[in-house]
């Protein structure tokens, strides 16, 4: 294929966009994550089938695109050019969809989604409510891009980008612009990046590297992930720019190990950047040299970090050092680095290509632009949501996630993982941004919103995170290392009902400890669950401690289930299903539980019929009470 | 005899040698591509043994202390086979707070072992990961690559049954 210059770029876009015939149909798959789990790959390779087989090549194109973003009602099919939304959809509606609505141009109501709180059948995705409130200026390309073919990116405007950023612009016009955007580096920290590519671009040295930083390490947020599978161009785009900008030439992407596909579509769109002569040497004929290399991580959270991934692509344990100096003095090799977050680099391109006032028009004062978060967790809607900076947590919530599951309580949403914290009910009208979510005592992290309901224990949250960051502490630095095993003991103690009053305050000082003491980001931030939970929850730590109880009838140490005599009307159900034959009682006698057994697995509690809803969970002095019970009724056999 | 067995186990440890050197004639004599190979090694053999850190500590000319300094380091490699099967947990977030300890605790009691082990007869390990990015339908467990939604207690059985059942496909 011959290397494309700017006029054969733009010639080629021409091209590719003549030769489509905008009115043809093409139905649309979704292919993120999500929906493969629901078996996408087989659906499309059955519309392929079908649509061979009836011989409709001609009429009817199909596109297995990027992530949605409504991973809840996968698998979802798009129908374009109209752009009839269909959720759910399975193996068996394929004849339907083409027959009646590509052909036919008529919708299937059964496959539409309703509107829960109407009822109201919604046909086109931009009018269902999650994506309503959205603004998807990153997001939205992904659902009309095949991952896998340059050309779709190229068509939708694709690398106009930098083909005016090499022609049209000097490196610093570059850097003014991205920092008048304000633009702030979306992987956690939020520092501006038109600074940090300024600090780099002033560091002499004749070799200078650039990262991506793919290590999307947050567990419960994979916005990077889902980036980097559907639109691939884009951030090869942005640091095409970037490094032009700062004068690197060479950039590493650094993928998390557990993402596979994200690999796959990376390096198969660096070859087809490569063969269109938007990477190696001369881009466009330019005469900027610039390669990119992948770098499959090894499975560490640490390795997220700035220094650690560095070491790591050295070929080294993924340990942090400290600094200054910063990487854009000495990274990679001892080079200026720039790195910076998938979700960064993404940005660029845009504004580039639109403009710095532009740009800046969205978001707040202090935080530009739009972010992509993961909302999951007890929510009705999970899926990916792109939203202006400084809308509030209730709108991101209720009005675009549905609101939560089985109609429970809200209680809190944590943000930012393993580094952020949990934001309770009366916070919620809180616009979200930076500095409001560091206020509030989290942070915006790489864009993780759990969502956690009535039924979920903060201090057990609380450990969790503590463990995992204790799990992943490298060990390099005594107040990370030892400091989150003791805070992860007490907390575990606490959850099991021995805690005593002391612990709150231990907890604290260590926090304080652990907060200051730490050599790097892990550290200093892993106790931010904990202080975030005890600020806003004492009440549950409290009730641990003092009436051993858990309010959320989570913790397993501190919960009987018991079956009401009142209303058992000995199904058997219960008894079949108990994994260790702790329940006795012939059929319709009443079926009783014995605590000695019990391994509190809940199986009784699920299967029970809604209408008996004879098995419940205790806690604290009911829980006492039931036990005592239990106690009486074998001395007494 | 003894003769013999020596030779049996020379010839082995030729192949695996063999099999080493293909592996590392890929890649670079440079430090950098240690994790590159490690990555290699521990597809193509299923962990990482004491002759293959040998072998990859002579070709990078670092010693065999930093080879498994690096290895221990970082989830990705094991110093033991896996068992045929791999049962993959999710403990990410967002799987954590639907209730995947549960479905830990469910999968951990029907194979007996306990997360990170391997069944005595090499048929199951039992494994956990942080987050696979499939959090919208947590909680999620991977059988071989293959990934399973809202994954409940009741399900755990049938998931592995689901997976026994394709050996005996296999077989036939
Ligand atoms: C423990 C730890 C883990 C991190 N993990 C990630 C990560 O997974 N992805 C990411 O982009 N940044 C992560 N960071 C932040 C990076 O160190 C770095 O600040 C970021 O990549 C810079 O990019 P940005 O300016 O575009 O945000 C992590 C930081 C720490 C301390
Ligand atoms: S938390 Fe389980 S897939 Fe993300």
């Amino acid at each position: 294929m011959e290397k494309a210059d700017r006029k054969r770029l733009n010639k080629l876009r021409a091209n590719i966009i003549d030769s489509r015939d905008k009115e043809k149909t093409c139905i649309t798959i979704c292919g993120g994550t999500g929906c493969h789990a629901y078996g996408c790959v087989e659906i499309a390779q059955g519309f392929e089938d079908e649509i061979k087989s009836q011989k409709l090549s001609d009429k009817i194109d199909v596109r297995v695109t990027g992530c949605h973003g409504f991973c809840e009602r996968g698998p979802i099919v798009v129908i374009q050019p109209e752009g009839f939304f269909y959720q759910r959809v399975e193996s068996k509606d394929i004849k339907d969809i083409i027959s009646e609505t590509a052909l036919g141009k008529k919708v299937l109501p059964r496959l539409l989604y309703k509107d829960p709180q109407t009822g109201e059948e919604i046909q086109k995705e931009k009018h269902v409510p999650f994506y309503k409130k959205q603004e998807r200026i990153i997001f939205g390309r992904n659902g009309f891009i095949d991952p896998t073919d340059i050309k779709d990116y190229i068509a939708l405007d694709g690398y106009k980008a930098v083909s005016k950023a090499l022609f049209e612009m000097q490196p610093e016009g570059i850097i003014s612009e991205v920092k008048k955007s304000g633009l702030r580096g979306r992987g956690g920290g939020g520092f501006l990046t038109g600074k940090k590519w300024e600090i780099c671009r002033s560091s002499e040295s004749s070799r200078k590297y650039i990262i991506c930083n793919a290590d999307e390490g947050d567990p419960g947020a994979y916005m990077d992930r889902s980036l980097l599978e559907g639109n691939p161009h884009s951030i090869i785009e942005g640091m095409i720019i970037g490094a032009y900008a700062i004068g690197a030439s060479e950039g590493y992407i650094y993928v998390r190990l557990e993402y596979p596909l994200a690999v796959q579509n990376i390096t198969l769109a660096l070859e087809q950047a490569h063969e269109h002569g938007l990477l190696g040497k001369s881009i466009l004929e330019s005469g900027f040299d610039f390669n990119i290399h992948v770098f499959k991580g090894a499975g560490a959270f640490v390795s997220g970090e700035e220094t650690s991934l560095m070491s790591s692509i050295e070929g080294r344990r993924a340990f942090p050092r400290q600094r200054p100096p910063y990487p854009a003095d000495k990274g990679l090799w001892g080079k200026p680095t720039n790195i910076n977050n998938v979700e960064t680099w993404a940005n660029v391109p845009l504004i580039i290509d639109k403009g710095a006032d532009w740009y800046s028009q969205i978001g707040t004062e202090t935080s530009k632009g739009t972010k992509i978060f993961s909302l999951v967790g007890k929510i009705n809607n999970t899926g990916l949501v792109e939203v202006p900076m400084g809308m509030t947590l209730r709108e991101i919530i209720y009005d675009i996630g549905g609101g939560i599951k089985e109609g429970k309580k809200f209680k809190a949403v944590q943000t930012g993982g393993p580094s952020g914290g949990c934001i309770p009910a009366d916070m919620l009208d809180q616009p979200i941004d930076f500095d409001t979510l560091t206020r509030a005592g989290s942070i915006m992290g790489s864009g993780g919103m759990i969502v956690m309901d009535e039924e979920n224990c903060m201090v057990d949250v609380a450990r969790y995170f503590l463990k995992f960051t204790q799990e992943e502490s490298c060990g390099k630095c005594v107040p990370c290392r030892v400091g989150t095993k003791q805070m992860v003991d007490i907390l575990t103690r606490i959850t099991e009902g021995k805690g005593d009053k002391k612990d709150i305050q231990r907890l604290q000082d260590l926090a304080e400890t652990v907060k200051s003491g730490s050599l790097c980001g892990l550290g200093q931030t892993a106790p931010n669950p904990v202080l975030t939970t005890l600020r806003y929850f004492m009440n549950e730590y409290k009730a641990h401690i003092e009436q051993k109880s858990c309010p959320s009838l989570s913790c397993k140490d501190l919960i009987v289930y018991h079956i009401d005599p009142e209303k058992c009307v000995g199904c058997l159900l219960c008894k079949k299903n108990c994994p260790v034959d702790a329940i006795s009682g012939e059929r319709k006698e009443v079926h009783i539980i014995d605590q000695d057994l019990c391994i509190k697995c809940g199986a009784c509690l699920d299967v029970c019929p809604e209408k008996v809803s004879a098995v419940s969970k205790h806690t604290g002095k009911e829980k006492e009470r039931i036990l005592k019970q239990h106690r009486k009724k074998k001395t007494e056999q | 005899m003894i003769c013999r067995i020596k030779n049996s186990i020379l010839m082995k440890r030729k192949k695996s040698q063999s099999e080493m050197e293909n592996i590392l004639k890929q890649f670079k004599p440079e430090k950098k591509e240690l994790i590159h190979i490690l990555h290699k090694v521990q597809s193509e053999q299923g962990f990482i043994s004491p002759s293959a850190i040998f072998e990859i500590s002579k070709y990078l000319r670092i010693s065999e202390g930093e080879v498994y300094g690096v290895l221990t380091f970082y989830n990705a490699f094991t110093l033991e086979p896996k068992g045929k099967h791999t049962l993959t947990i999710c403990m990410g977030t967002a799987c954590h707070v639907r209730g995947a300890p549960a479905v830990l605790d469910e999968f951990s009691r029907q194979l007996d072992i306990t997360a990170g082990q391997t069944t005595e007869d090499k048929y199951f390990t039992l494994e956990t990961v942080n987050c696979v990015g499939a959090c919208a339908l947590g909680p999620i467990a991977i059988t071989d690559g293959h990934y399973h939604g809202h994954v409940t207690t009741k399900e755990v059985k049938k998931i592995i049954d689901e997976v026994k059942e394709e050996k005996g496909k296999n077989r036939k």
